[in-house]
């Protein structure tokens, strides 16, 4: 594997390869000294056009603790608008001598470019691209998927929120359908693509109908700014009909989990009440993402050694 | 009427014999080319009686009327960097061509008797095609108020075709009255169906791909509903109406409609609307990104259909030279359009002649003829008959070529057919008897 662009890339050997990974790396966590010398000497650099102070972060100590060098590029403004500067970009980070890009970009589709351009001779991760991939996102919610449930094969997850602008949406129905995992994505139909039912899941426009069912639900960030644009007529009339309150929480399997991607609109997709449940992973989501991107990075950068 | 007449520096030569050439691929023949006319078509023309003209083997080489483009994109005034009439129109003799049309989204916009003229007179000076200067409908490409078209209309370039093309003439209003107006000089309202609402920011065919690949979909009722409204409004005013680029097999529906009833409209298909697919945008590579975007395989063949049936009347190329920094970028951030006019006629062969849509006679009625017509433009079009102005392309119909985007004549590389192989090759083109070019190089 020479670079992470979509979930879709990993087959289950490969997700499963990570996801181990992971399992192993994350017990460095225990230790006192937190780091690794397995990329000593090489550089991971974050580009960011577009601001994400999380994933930075996470994979900054994921890099770190690898003892890679890290370079954080952040570009933010610069992009769409002024196109050329993600080839200038790719340039000076090759000139610098980047061993692997973890490039999150507003547009879809631009690590890809990155990658298949010649711009630059390093891997490629993608940090989230537009409304395309985020699968980082993905791994670590599988990862975290695992932990709370012990397997994935023939478990059943909701997906609830805007899928139509969510990249970890895409990104997790293709890995957790690799992973035998039964996806259900819930939407009101606006927020749902064209198309999706050519995806490897199954669709809902109930939300209460399908939370009896779930082993895991997954809340999708909404933008309030969408009602602006009539994808829904209020935000208070989309917490009615989709927001994960504390009745619906009472609805799920006592054994569920609760996730969400972060950053949460409390109040909105998601109550108070739900995010801080005890069935909630959303914190152990965070921390499990440091070891998922070591896991990505050491899986790239590592090489032969890591198999 | 202008656009008939000799360029400055057209010199009259003493023709061109071509001897064994097929005309519209039938039997082999003789063809005289003098003083500008096709003097004469017989099986063997005694050299005798040819007095001087220069022979020229055509044997094996097919004999198609110069095509006529009623869409490209010369770029000029405003952006040399992309593409200048000159290289433009070289690039059109090069496919074949022996007149375009010149849209009107220029800078300064084609919008006075100035600028129309000024390009009327950039493609004269360049002489490799008769250029056609589109009027914009309406001032600077708004929308709101009608250009002077009957200042454009009555100016040297004698426009008859106007087009907000790259923007719909959205308001119902604006429409109807432009379709109304240019009546009064035989002039045709060239559409840009694209409800704007419905397609803002819009990245790519609307389906299942650009779900999956996140990019903004352009769905095809936003084409379909505009070519619906106009199709309605012409009949109401009794108007003539030409849809530029249809994309989707329910525009084509909508079309066989309305010509049903009788309504006075034409239409166009680009050639990679008849060969390339929307599975393209799956490589991120802005290089197949245009506008109105790549289809479904569906609309391809429906769109082949159409042509071959006469519901698409013609096959124009949107021409639309980017210069490198335009699309070398993300997807959202490039431009949109692709060449088209040096590979126009090859992928017309790849598409409908050996598809058996199109015979011969089908393709010079669909890329010469008839857009001749819908431009109201004087000596083209007439096919090959004696008499008829020599405007003429000889094709090489076995040849195959690879398409290399560096060895173009257009000043831009953003060919979407890099590296492909298609079928048939353009050895010369004769503008009113004078050849622009010849072993397939400007002459």
């Amino acid at each position: 594997m020479k670079h992470l662009l979509s979930a879709g890339d990993l087959d289950r050997d490969d997700a499963l390869a990570i996801l181990d990974t992971a399992e192993e790396l994350a017990q460095l966590a225990e230790r006192p000294i937190k780091k690794l010398p397995t990329l000593r000497g090489r550089t991971v650099v974050n580009l960011f056009f577009e601001d994400s102070t999380r994933t930075r972060i996470s994979f900054e100590a994921a890099a770190k603790r690898l003892s890679a060098d890290v370079i954080n590029f952040s570009a933010k403004g610069s992009s769409v608008s002024k196109g050329e500067t993600l080839k200038d970009t790719a340039l000076t980070l090759e000139a610098m001598g980047a061993d692997a890009v973890v490039v999150r970009h507003p547009a879809s589709g631009a690590p890809h470019r990155l990658a298949v351009s010649g711009w630059i001779r390093g891997s490629v991760v993608n940090a989230g691209d537009g409304t395309h991939e985020h699968p980082t996102q993905a791994l670590l919610d599988a990862y975290t998927l695992r932990r709370r449930l012990g397997s994935l094969e023939g478990r059943r997850v909701a997906v609830v929120g805007d899928v139509l602008h969510s990249r970890v949406a895409r990104s997790n129905v293709l890995l957790l359908h690799t992973l035998g995992v039964e996806v259900t994505l819930v939407a009101p139909p606006t927020l749902l693509p064209v198309g999706v039912q050519a995806w490897p899941c199954a669709t809902s426009l109930d939300l209460d109908a399908v939370l009896p069912k779930s082993d895991a639900v997954m809340m999708l960030r909404v933008q309030r700014e969408r009602m602006n644009a009539s994808y829904f007529p209020s935000a208070r009339e989309y917490t009615r009909r989709y927001g994960l309150d504390g009745r619906r929480l009472a609805a799920l399997p006592d054994h569920a989990v609760v996730m969400h991607p972060g950053p949460m609109n409390r109040g909105l997709e998601i109550s108070a009440v739900a995010a801080d449940s005890a069935r909630s992973a959303i914190v152990e989501q965070v921390s499990n993402g440091v070891s998922v991107r070591m896991a990505v990075l050491y899986l790239l950068l590592a090489g032969e050694e890591a198999a | 009427m202008t656009g008939d007449g000799h360029a400055p520096g057209e010199r009259a030569t003493a023709g061109w014999l071509l001897r064994g050439v097929r005309p519209l691929g039938g039997d082999p023949t003789d063809v005289l080319l003098r003083a500008g006319r096709i003097a004469e078509i017989g099986a063997r023309l005694d050299p005798a009686d040819t007095s001087g003209a220069q022979l020229l083997d055509a044997d094996g080489l097919i004999a198609l009327p110069g095509l006529v483009d009623l869409h490209t994109h010369l770029r000029e005034p405003g952006r040399e960097d992309a593409e200048t009439v000159a290289s433009g129109t070289l690039a059109a003799a090069l496919g074949g061509f022996t007149a375009v049309h010149a849209m009107a989204n220029t800078d300064p916009v084609a919008d006075t008797a100035g600028v129309v003229e000024q390009v009327w007179r950039l493609g004269r000076e360049a002489g490799h095609v008769d250029v056609r200067p589109v009027g914009a409908v309406t001032a600077g490409l708004g929308g709101q108020r009608l250009a002077e078209l009957g200042a454009m209309a009555e100016s040297a370039a004698a426009v008859r075709v106007f087009s907000d093309d790259g923007h719909c003439v959205y308001d119902a209003v604006v429409m109807r009255r432009a379709l109304e107006y240019v009546k009064a000089f035989d002039g045709v309202i060239a559409q840009h169906a694209q409800e704007p609402r419905l397609t803002e920011d819009a990245q790519m065919n609307e389906g299942q791909l650009s779900g999956v690949l996140g990019l903004r979909g352009w769905p095809a009722v936003a084409e379909e509903a505009i070519v619906a409204r106009d199709v309605l409004l012409a009949a109401h005013v009794g108007s003539r109406l030409h849809i530029c680029h249809v994309s989707t097999a329910g525009s084509v529906d909508i079309l066989r409609w309305a010509k049903a009833k009788g309504c006075d409209v034409t239409a166009e298909v680009t050639p990679h609307h008849l060969l390339l697919t929307d599975e393209l945008a799956a490589t991120y590579d802005p290089v197949y990104k245009v506008n109105p975007p790549l289809r479904t395989a569906e609309d391809v063949d429906a769109l082949r259909a159409a042509l071959a049936d006469g519901t698409i009347d013609a096959v124009a190329t949107d021409h639309a030279p980017h210069p490198v920094e335009d699309k070398e970028t993300e997807w959202a951030a490039a431009a949109f359009g692709m060449l088209g006019l040096e590979t126009a006629l090859s992928v017309v062969i790849a598409a409908t002649v050996e598809t058996g849509l199109l015979d011969w006679a089908g393709v010079a009625d669909r890329m010469s003829t008839r857009p001749a017509r819908i431009g109201r433009v004087a000596g083209q079009g007439r096919g090959l008959e004696a008499g008829a102005p020599a405007n003429v392309l000889l094709l090489d119909p076995v040849a195959r070529t690879t398409v290399d985007p560096t060895g173009l004549a257009s000043l831009s590389s953003n060919t979407p057919y890099a590296g492909r192989v298609l079928p048939g090759r353009v050895v010369a083109t004769f503008l009113r008897g004078r050849a622009t070019v010849l072993d397939g190089k400007q002459a």
